[in-house]
């Protein structure tokens, strides 16, 4: 997921009745379902949970203009080409929506920039796989915006109020950008024997980070738990993780392309796939920084904003004397 | 020019205009993800999503009055350097933010009173053509001429960089007022304006844009040019690598 692993300060989830009146009060709206403002009361754990997760999920939209920008330049044609901006544009435009959406919580884009360049935030580990080919353009909007569609759909109905309004506008958008993946891959798989071998490599690398994506087994998780709680996530890791198996499995199969998955079979009891175990010892170490493509991907994000210093330093001068200009005639007028 | 609309003068018209907003959308999008900013990532891939849809509407009317049944995807993928049309200043490369900044404006502020003089064209495919990009680039120039006027009037960094990127960029602007022979057909014929025609309406902008930021366009100068004779700088031939690499690895599949 764009969010994957929030910790939460809870050692275990409380009932209503260990709560004190003001925060029984608050949990009783969310179990009504009703949404949570800015400047209402939250818990101190609740405010600081959503800005782990919002922020998370802001900073993958803007690392994940990376992996696909990488490959702008290159499009096949001019519709490609122009169909993958805007794509690239509107991850910029999701990532804007969120850190508004956690700055509504008292921290700062800039605090949170702050995170990400020292490496105290974290971004969804899929975006540090590297794009290689076309075709792995294809897969991304096909399995990664798939993917990241499965837990934001429901987060439109999220407890947190600027989240959720912000996961309405972005959901529309990502259902778009999963079909021009979709339709990448279809064109590829029918074209030449090396367009489908490009689509089928595409699929073998970006299978497993993908179902990565969701995290690990959360079952026993007291944070994942607390989350859901507080209605900041609906479904578990592995619920999800199930539920795109079994949209991409068919789509896969419509392709003519082979999961790549020895393991992967129609349960008839469960109504559902059973598929293999993904490797969760990459997944850690993709989160601890030793993926393929995270030293790369922290270094261009540090150096655009170091390189852009003085432009944000220029703007934010030219202000202040703008102002000051505005004081100065206003003053010479009296 | 024929009933079908075939017109050599034509055809070589469009690419010119296509070819510039080709290039200069390629040097803007190479920026995605690693703007200054958040909001410039985003303004930038929308400016370059706007040129190469003028792309597509300029080279399909080329291939259309060309007649030789290509397409405008053949046409952005297949030509080599010396088959393109573009002006020298969109191929230079980004720099820093302050002269991609420059570049584009430089641009735009030749752009829009071309495209404004092009919607009275008597070829009813270029006026409207004309008229839609004139939308979209009256908006590309007040928002490059606003980001000049405040990166100019900024800090001493600020301006010193806007100004390295005037004196660098400037011997590339004589070329968008250079008429060749194809220029007195299409004057002739009613089809587009005389390159020099709008000179004073750019000069104008820029003399009134550069005193705000308080920026001094340099004295003396020269003009380089070649690209509307495909004779470009050496830049092109590498976008033109990048950007045609699957067409040229691939022969004849399609995307
Ligand atoms: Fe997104
Ligand atoms: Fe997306």
């Amino acid at each position: 997921m764009y969010a994957q692993m929030v910790k939460t300060e809870a050692k275990r989830v409380r009932s209503l009745d260990e709560m004190e009146p003001q925060e029984r009060a608050f949990q009783e709206r969310i179990d009504a379902g009703q949404k949570i403002e800015p400047k209402e009361w939250m818990p101190e754990d609740y405010r600081k949970t959503l800005i782990r997760q919002i922020s998370q999920h802001a900073h993958s939209e803007i690392v994940g203009q990376l992996p696909e920008g990488n490959w702008i330049t290159r499009a096949p044609t001019l519709e490609r080409k122009a169909i993958l901006l805007a794509k690239v544009q509107d991850e910029a435009g999701h990532g804007l929506y969120l850190y508004c959406a956690a700055e509504t919580l008292g921290i700062s884009r800039d605090q949170m920039y702050e995170q990400l360049h020292s490496g105290k935030a974290k971004y969804s580990s899929i975006f540090n796989y590297p794009t290689l080919s076309w075709a792995d353009i294809g897969a991304i909007g096909w399995l990664v915006d798939g993917a990241a569609i499965m837990n934001q759909v429901p987060l439109q109905r999220c407890s947190y109020g600027p989240y959720a309004r912000a996961m309405v506008r972005i959901c529309k958008e990502e259902s778009f950008h999963q079909r021009q993946g979709f339709d990448i891959m279809t064109v590829l798989c029918k074209g030449t024997p090396e367009q489908k071998a490009m689509a089928q490599d595409a699929l073998d690398r970006w299978w497993w980070p993908s179902l990565m994506m969701f995290g690990p087994s959360d079952d026993a998780s007291v944070h994942s738990a607390q989350s859901m709680a507080w209605n900041i996530k609906q479904d578990s890791n592995d619920e999800l993780r199930q539920k795109f198996v079994d949209q991409t499995v068919p789509q896969a199969k419509f392709l003519g392309l082979t999961v790549p998955d020895p393991a992967l079979a129609w349960n008839e009891a469960k109504g559902g796939h059973d598929f293999g175990e993904p490797d969760w010892t990459e997944f850690f170490a993709v989160i601890a920084g030793e993926g393929p493509c995270n030293r790369e991907r922290l270094e261009a994000r540090r150096k655009a904003w170091g390189d852009g210093a003085w432009f944000r330093d220029g703007l934010t001068a030219h202000a202040s004397k703008q102002a000051a200009r505005r004081q100065a005639a206003k003053l010479a007028a009296e | 020019m024929s009933a079908l609309g075939l017109s050599p003068a034509i055809a070589e018209f469009a690419l010119r205009m296509g070819d510039s907003c080709l290039i200069l959308g390629h040097r803007n999008s190479e920026w995605c993800g690693h703007a200054p900013a958040l909001e410039e990532d985003i303004a930038l891939a929308n400016t370059a999503l706007d040129l190469i849809g003028q792309t597509q509407l300029w080279l399909e009317l080329a291939c259309e009055a060309e007649g030789k049944g290509r397409t405008s995807d053949q046409l952005a993928f297949l030509r080599d350097v010396s088959g393109y049309r573009n002006l020298l200043l969109v191929e230079q490369p980004n720099g820093d933010f302050g002269r991609t900044v420059m570049r584009q404006y430089l641009f735009d502020a030749w752009h829009l009173p071309l495209l404004k003089a092009l919607m009275n064209s008597t070829d009813k495919r270029i006026a409207a053509i004309a008229e839609k990009a004139a939308k979209e680039v009256a908006y590309h120039l007040e928002r490059s001429a606003d980001l000049v006027v405040r990166l100019g009037d900024g800090t001493a960094e600020s301006h010193a960089r806007m100004q390295a990127a005037v004196d660098f960029l400037w011997p590339y602007t004589g070329e968008m007022f250079l008429a060749d022979a194809l220029d007195e057909e299409l004057v002739a014929s009613g089809l587009a304006p005389e390159p020099g025609s709008h000179k004073a309406a750019w000069q104008e902008h820029v003399t009134r844009t550069f005193a705000d930021a308080t920026l001094k366009a340099p004295e003396k100068s020269f003009a380089q040019k070649g690209g509307r004779r495909g004779v470009h700088s050496e830049h092109l031939g590498f976008i033109l690598a990048e950007m045609q690499f699957l067409q040229r690895a691939y022969p004849g599949a399609r995307w």
